[in-house]
C-alpha cells in the first residue's frame, strides 16, 4: 500500500481508525525530508497493517500546528487518536520502524 | 554474523567524498562497496542550493547532486549497503567493518563519515530538539515566520542563518562569544543593515527557559558575568561541526578536535586507510574539496593494492 496524503478532511477518520498510524510531516524544499520520504514509502509498502501517511506542511499548516511541528521531517506514531511516539529529524529505516513497533 | 568476501575497497559514508571515491575506484575496476547510514549526499543533501560546485551554472540542490553522485558510482559497479557502522578493525592487512548484524572485509578502507552539527552541550538541549532547538535554519526557519528567534554562533554559517532568518522573523538575536563576527566580510554589511537583528557580543547561552517547549533563554555576558533572560520562540545553534569519529577513537590518529589526521594525500597513520571529506584535517571543507579527496584516495588505494 502506498502512503496516504493526509489533509484536514481525511485526518479524523484515519487517526481514529483501527490501524496504527505513522505520519511523516515534510516539505518539498527540505533536504532531510527527501532522505526520509523513500524510507516511509518502503514502510508503507511492507506494512499493510499500518496506515502510513504524509503531510505536506506548506499545504496543511493547520495539521502541522495541531501536532506542534516546528522542525521537519517530524514523524509521529498515533494509535486510537493518541500520539504514542514521535521523532524529529532524518532517521534510518530501522529507527523509524522501532518507533512503530 | 555473516562473513562476506574480501572487497578491494570499503567506503564509510555516502556524501560527495565517499561517492567520488566509489566512482574512481569502481571505474578503475576495484570491487567497491559503500556503507551509508541513511541516504546519499550526507550534509550536502541538507543544503538547498549549492552555487559553488562547478558545472552547475544555475546552482543545484544538494539532494539531487547526492543522488546523481550515487548513480554515477553505481554505473561503474560500486555497490551501496545501507547500515550504521558500529565498529571497525584496522589492524592487519584485511580491515573489517561491522554494522548491525553484518561484517564486511576489505583490503583498503576509505573513511568518509563526515561531520554533524556541534551541540552546545547544555541541559535539556537534546530533549528540546524540534521543540524550539534547531540546527538547520534552512529546514526549520519557516516555522518561525514573524516570531522571535535567537542564533548562536559567529562564523559563516551562523551569519548566513541570521541573515536568512532576518527576512522571515520579527526579530533575530545573534549571540556570539566574541566581540565581532568570525564570518567573512560578505555577511557583515547586510547583517548590520538588517533592522531586526540585534547582536549580543561577548555572550553565551547558558540555559533554556521552557514550558514544554522553548520560551526563552538565559544569556551570560562573559566579560562581566552578568546574566539576563530573553524571550524567544526558537533557538538556532550554528557553532560549527563535530567530526563523526566516535567509532574510531583509539584506532586511528585524530587531532584535538576529533578530525582524522591526514594531509592532501588522504593517507592516515594506518597503511591502506584513507580519510576523505569533512572528517579529515583540512583548510577548506566544501563539496568540491570533498570530491577531490575521494579521487585522491582512490588513486593512492589503487597504488597500495598493486604493491
Amino acid at each position: 500500500m502506498s502512503a496516504i496524503k493526509l489533509n484536514k478532511n481525511n485526518f479524523e477518520e484515519i487517526i481514529n481508525g483501527d490501524k496504527k498510524v505513522l505520519i511523516d510531516f515534510y516539505a518539498d524544499w527540505c533536504g532531510p525530508c527527501k532522505m526520509v520520504s523513500p524510507l516511509v514509502d518502503e514502510i508503507a509498502d511492507e506494512n499493510p497493517d499500518i496506515a502510513v501517511c504524509k503531510v505536506n506542511v506548506d499545504e496543511e499548516g493547520e495539521l502541522a500546528a495541531k501536532f506542534g511541528v516546528s522542525s521537519i521531517p517530524s514523524l509521529f506514531v498515533v494509535e486510537k487518536g493518541k500520539i504514542i511516539n514521535s521523532s524529529v529529524g532524518a532517521k534510518p529505516k530501522a529507527q523509524i520502524l522501532a518507533l512503530i513497533k | 554474523m555473516r562473513m562476506s568476501h574480501i572487497h578491494d575497497m570499503i567506503i564509510i559514508g555516502g556524501g560527495p567524498a565517499g561517492y567520488t571515491a566509489a566512482l574512481y575506484a569502481a571505474r578503475a575496476g576495484l570491487d567497491t562497496v559503500l556503507i551509508e547510514r541513511l541516504s546519499a549526499g550526507g550534509q550536502m543533501a541538507l543544503t538547498g542550493d549549492i552555487d559553488n560546485y562547478p558545472g552547475f551554472h544555475e546552482g543545484v540542490d544538494g539532494f539531487t547532486l547526492g543522488m546523481n553522485m550515487l548513480s554515477g558510482a553505481e554505473r561503474f559497479g560500486a555497490k551501496t549497503h545501507y547500515g550504521q557502522v558500529l565498529d571497525v578493525d584496522l589492524m592487519g592487512d584485511i580491515k573489517t567493518v561491522k554494522t548491525e548484524g553484518e561484517e564486511f572485509c576489505s583490503k583498503t578502507l576509505v573513511i568518509a563519515a563526515g561531520a554533524n552539527p556541534r551541540k552546545l552541550g547544555i541541559k535539556d538541549e537534546e530533549n528540546l530538539v524540534g521543540k524550539g532547538v534547531h540546527y538547520c535554519a534552512h529546514c526549520d526557519g519557516r516555522f518561525y515566520k514573524d516570531k522571535t528567534v535567537l542564533v548562536v554562533g559567529g562564523g559563516n554559517s551562523a551569519a548566513a542563518d541570521a541573515l536568512y532568518l532576518s527576512r522571515l522573523c520579527k526579530k533575530v538575536y545573534l549571540v556570539h562569544r566574541r566581540d565581532r563576527l568570525r564570518a567573512t566580510k560578505i555577511y557583515h554589511e547586510p547583517l548590520m543593515a538588517a533592522e531586526n537583528v540585534e547582536f549580543l557580543w561577548d555572550s553565551a547561552l547558558t540555559e533554556f527557559i521552557t514550558e514544554d517547549r522553548v520560551t526563552g533563554v538565559k544569556i551570560k555576558n562573559l566579560k562581566t558575568d552578568d546574566m539576563h533572560s530573553i524571550d524567544c520562540d526558537g533557538v538556532f545553534i550554528s557553532i560549527g561541526r563535530q567530526p563523526a569519529t566516535e567509532f574510531l577513537r583509539g584506532k586511528i590518529a585524530l587531532d584535538e578536535y576529533g578530525y582524522i589526521i591526514a594531509d592532501e594525500t588522504t593517507k592516515t597513520d594506518i597503511d591502506g586507510v584513507y580519510a576523505v571529506g569533512d572528517i579529515r584535517t583540512k583548510a577548506l571543507r566544501q563539496v568540491v574539496t570533498a570530491a577531490a579527496d575521494g579521487a585522491v584516495a582512490a588513486h593512492f588505494a589503487e597504488e597500495y593494492l598493486s604493491r
